[in-house]
């Protein structure tokens, strides 16, 4: 698991890394020549044009040089020292972006971007898993009913949307026709404001309910389809002929067998929510990890891009490991076979 | 995985319904990709993000058929053809067109533009005019072209924003009851005189030229009345007319998505198959790497991919396939290993067949039913990503998909505008389309796996 993180890691500097040179070097020229035209009295000190420009030059290079640079951005020495900074959580000074306390620290920016992320998705998941077991169960306890079809039908429909285009949709309906919601999702007010909170859940309300339109049938399917698998075991045979309730073994027996898979999912579809944030926070214009790495990318602010790459693979990856761990807890079998 | 022929997948596949409607579905857009490729020419699919070549089409119109549907009649954007007549006497050639426009509609046209080609010597003067359906006569515009000794060809867009109709206008602000200064040109020209309502009924636009000596002749000249109403599927902000960008995005959505998926598939599947039958040490080390592209977050990478390599659209294929091949992968080498064990390969193994050989011809044919199945259903989520990316403004200038198209309306903030013809079909045929593979798909997976089927 470290390996891929590094692998990621790797790939993403070496995606990068000749763009991040040349905007370094960029940065140092124009660095140089500012502090020289400001101070006046070295070019004066020059008769010659020719060798005030070889002056230049040198003071570029010595520059360079002392930051490294002058060995390419693929050196071993220089990809292991980026590494280890990255792995450390330093992840340098932004280039553009600043967060909106005004640090242009990349790790204060992830800082201040990645609860909204968090609350945005993990809210949105939490409603599907909910109306999605619910409604799943519910199917699988009548296969062939009425709610069953509309389920298994509104899953394929739904799945073969683009999240974005409901957004687009949403805010047509419901920011242009009706104007009940903001079209944007950011909160005009500063986040000092004690009213910010309820600001903030008020501008969620129309993501959130797009994600969930969008999710939720897919989710009743995949539960259903668990359910069906487990209502065929023997227990709950034997359940039903000692006389206990339907519902009560559908909701209280059935569903706990069947909740291995469907924690592993609910741990990767949050983590993989979190990668289709970028489009849907976009359509939105959430505050939030989405949107600052599509900033990020309009602009080419590199330290910004690889370190929410790096914190996106982690997330991702840390709840793959919790998804493991969790189908250790459930399901016993797992765990003593390791 | 099961035994069936092509026959009996055949047979079998005509008895579902929703199979069927994904297959009408999907001969409806290559019939729908035919008439594009057909009916309007590459140069102007091609021009699609050039300004220049729109400036003669309405902005953000509202598509034709509206008016169909709506009491009040939006003005449709209409191009006018003269109906020239020549009078001669002595030196002077007086031509003069008309324009003749039979205005119906509930709402003023946003503005106007005479477009004319002329091929003179000597002077020439123009005076453009318009006559009302009360018979009041306005005259906007009178101008000269510049003196020429030799035959010259003469282009010119004349605007109804031009400053002398604004100040021709202004001096006939008599005849109007209402303060005309604060109104645009097209509201006063079409408007009732006693109060600033729709005037109903047949405009004559009148333009007179006059040239010394017979050689003048108005090669070619129009009048575009602009409209808030056009074509099949309206305009964008840009001008660009929506059903060109609608027509052509067809055949390149199922071109990205057919080639996505059959690549991705072909790959996967050769790769766990080998996997699978290697077994051991090849296998860990192939199952380990795929692990690896599984892992990897998919959205940020493609992204950073477009920024940095190039956003041609072969190459956004070629990314789009190296993160869907691991799926197919991992199922094609579980199901190998159990062909594997079967008699007949073995058998083949010990007469001394090549690896290679028995791969693709023993274990891969076997696979085929479910390697279709796979195909239809990788489609929508080629097609969706691709979207996707185009939609965050990474997608090929040169190729204007229908992400493309949503994310010009998201920069122009469509949705927040109500220009719901810019945003609902797009979208719309990204999602039929990807339902139609994924009917065809579910229909083929249930076919191949009949434990599914329940």
């Amino acid at each position: 698991m470290f390996g891929v993180l590094m692998i990621t890691l790797l790939l993403t500097i070496a995606l990068v890394g000749s763009n991040m040179d040349t905007i370094l070097k960029q940065g140092i020229v124009f660095q140089v020549r500012s502090e020289i035209t400001d101070n006046p009295s070295i070019s004066k000190s020059f008769t010659n044009p020719e060798d005030f420009e070889k002056f230049i030059q040198q003071k570029i290079d010595e520059r360079i040089n002392t930051l490294g640079l002058d060995t390419p951005w693929y050196s071993p020495q220089r990809i292991g020292y980026t590494m280890l900074k990255i792995m450390m959580l330093d992840f340098g000074n932004a280039t553009f972006l600043t967060s909106d306390a005004g640090s242009s620290n990349v790790g204060d920016i992830l800082l201040e971007k990645i609860p909204k992320t968090v609350l945005l998705f993990t809210t949105a998941t939490i409603i599907i898993s909910i109306i999605g077991i619910l409604l799943g169960a519910a199917s699988s306890n009548k296969i062939g009913s009425k709610t069953d079809r509309i389920t298994s039908v509104f899953a394929v429909i739904s799945s073969s949307f683009p999240v974005w285009w409901i957004g687009m949709l949403m805010i047509f309906v419901f920011a242009f026709m009706y104007q009940i919601f903001p079209a944007r999702a950011t909160p005009d007010i500063e986040p000092s404001d004690p009213t910010y909170i309820f600001s903030l859940l008020y501008h969620m309300t129309l993501p959130v309910i797009t994600i969930v339109l969008i999710g939720f049938g897919s989710w009743a399917y995949l539960v259903r389809n668990f359910m069906v698998g487990v209502m065929q075991e023997d227990f709950i045979t034997a359940k039903k002929t000692m006389g206990i309730s339907k519902k009560k073994i559908i909701y209280k027996h059935a569903l706990k067998n069947a909740a291995p898979p469907i924690v592993t999912i609910l741990a990767l579809s949050l983590s993989g929510s979190l990668g289709g944030a970028i489009i849907t926070e976009a359509v939105f214009d959430w505050p939030g990890m989405g949107r600052l790495y599509f900033e990020a990318i309009s602009v080419m602010d590199l330290p910004v891009i690889i370190g929410s790459t790096y914190i996106l693979t982690v997330i991702f990856l840390i709840s793959i490991f919790v998804a493991d761990l969790l189908y250790g807890y459930f399901d016993p079998r797992v765990r003593t076979s390791v | 995985m099961s035994d069936l022929s092509i026959g009996e997948i055949r047979h079998e596949f005509t008895k579902n319904v929703l199979g069927l409607i994904g297959v009408g579905i999907i001969v409806m857009l290559v019939i729908i990709s035919m008439i594009a490729v057909i009916t309007i020419p590459v140069s102007t699919f091609q021009e699609w993000n050039n300004p220049e070549k729109w400036i003669t089409y309405p902005k953000t119109s509202v598509p034709i058929w509206v008016n169909y549907f709506t009491a009040e009649k939006i003005p449709e954007h209409e191009i006018l053809l003269p109906h020239i007549s020549y009078t001669n006497s002595d030196n002077i050639q007086l031509t003069s067109e008309q324009f003749l426009v039979n205005f119906e509609f509930d709402d003023f046209p946003s503005d106007f533009v005479y477009e004319f080609e002329v091929k003179y010597s000597n002077s020439y003067l123009i005076s453009l005019n318009v006559l009302r359906p009360d018979g009041l006569m306005l005259n906007l515009l009178t101008t000269t072209l510049p003196f020429s000794e030799n035959e010259t060809v003469y282009k010119q867009r004349i605007f109804s924003t031009d400053e002398m109709i604004k100040k021709n206008i202004s001096m006939k602000s008599e005849y109007f009851a209402f303060d005309i200064s604060e109104k645009t040109i097209t509201d006063v020209i079409f408007s009732d005189v006693s109060q600033n309502n729709i005037l109903k009924g047949d405009y004559v636009f009148v333009v007179d030229t006059y040239g010394i000596k017979k050689l003048n002749e108005n090669v070619n000249s129009r009048i575009i009345l602009g409209g808030k109403a056009f074509g099949l599927m309206g305009t964008d902000e840009l001008r660009r007319d929506l059903a060109v960008g609608l027509l052509w995005g067809t055949p390149l959505a199922l071109f990205i998505g057919v080639s996505v998926a059959i690549g991705s598939v072909v790959v996967g599947l050769i790769y766990g198959v080998y996997s699978g039958y290697k077994g051991k040490k090849t296998d860990e080390t192939m199952m380990r790497f795929n692990d690896v592209i599984y892992a990897l977050p998919a959205l940020p990478f493609l992204i950073i991919l477009a920024v940095t390599i190039s956003n041609s659209i072969f190459l956004m294929i070629g990314f789009l396939m190296i993160f869907s091949w691991v799926g197919v992968a991992k199922v094609s080498r579980s199901m190998s290993l159990q062909i594997k064990t079967r008699q007949y390969v073995e058998a083949a193994k010990i007469m001394g067949q090549k690896d290679s050989k028995i791969i693709f011809r023993h274990i891969i044919p076997q696979l085929l039913p479910y390697a279709f199945a796979s195909i239809a259903i990788s489609v929508p989520a080629a097609i969706t990503t691709e979207a996707g990316l185009s939609f965050l403004g990474l997608g090929d200038p040169a190729f204007p998909t229908w992400g493309q198209i949503l994310h010009d309306a998201n920069t122009y903030g469509a949705a927040a505008q109500g220009f719901w013809w810019w945003i609902v079909p797009p979208g719309l045929l990204i999602a039929v389309t990807g339902l139609a593979f994924v009917f065809i798909g579910n229909a083929l997976d249930s076919i191949v796996n009949p434990k599914l089927k329940r």
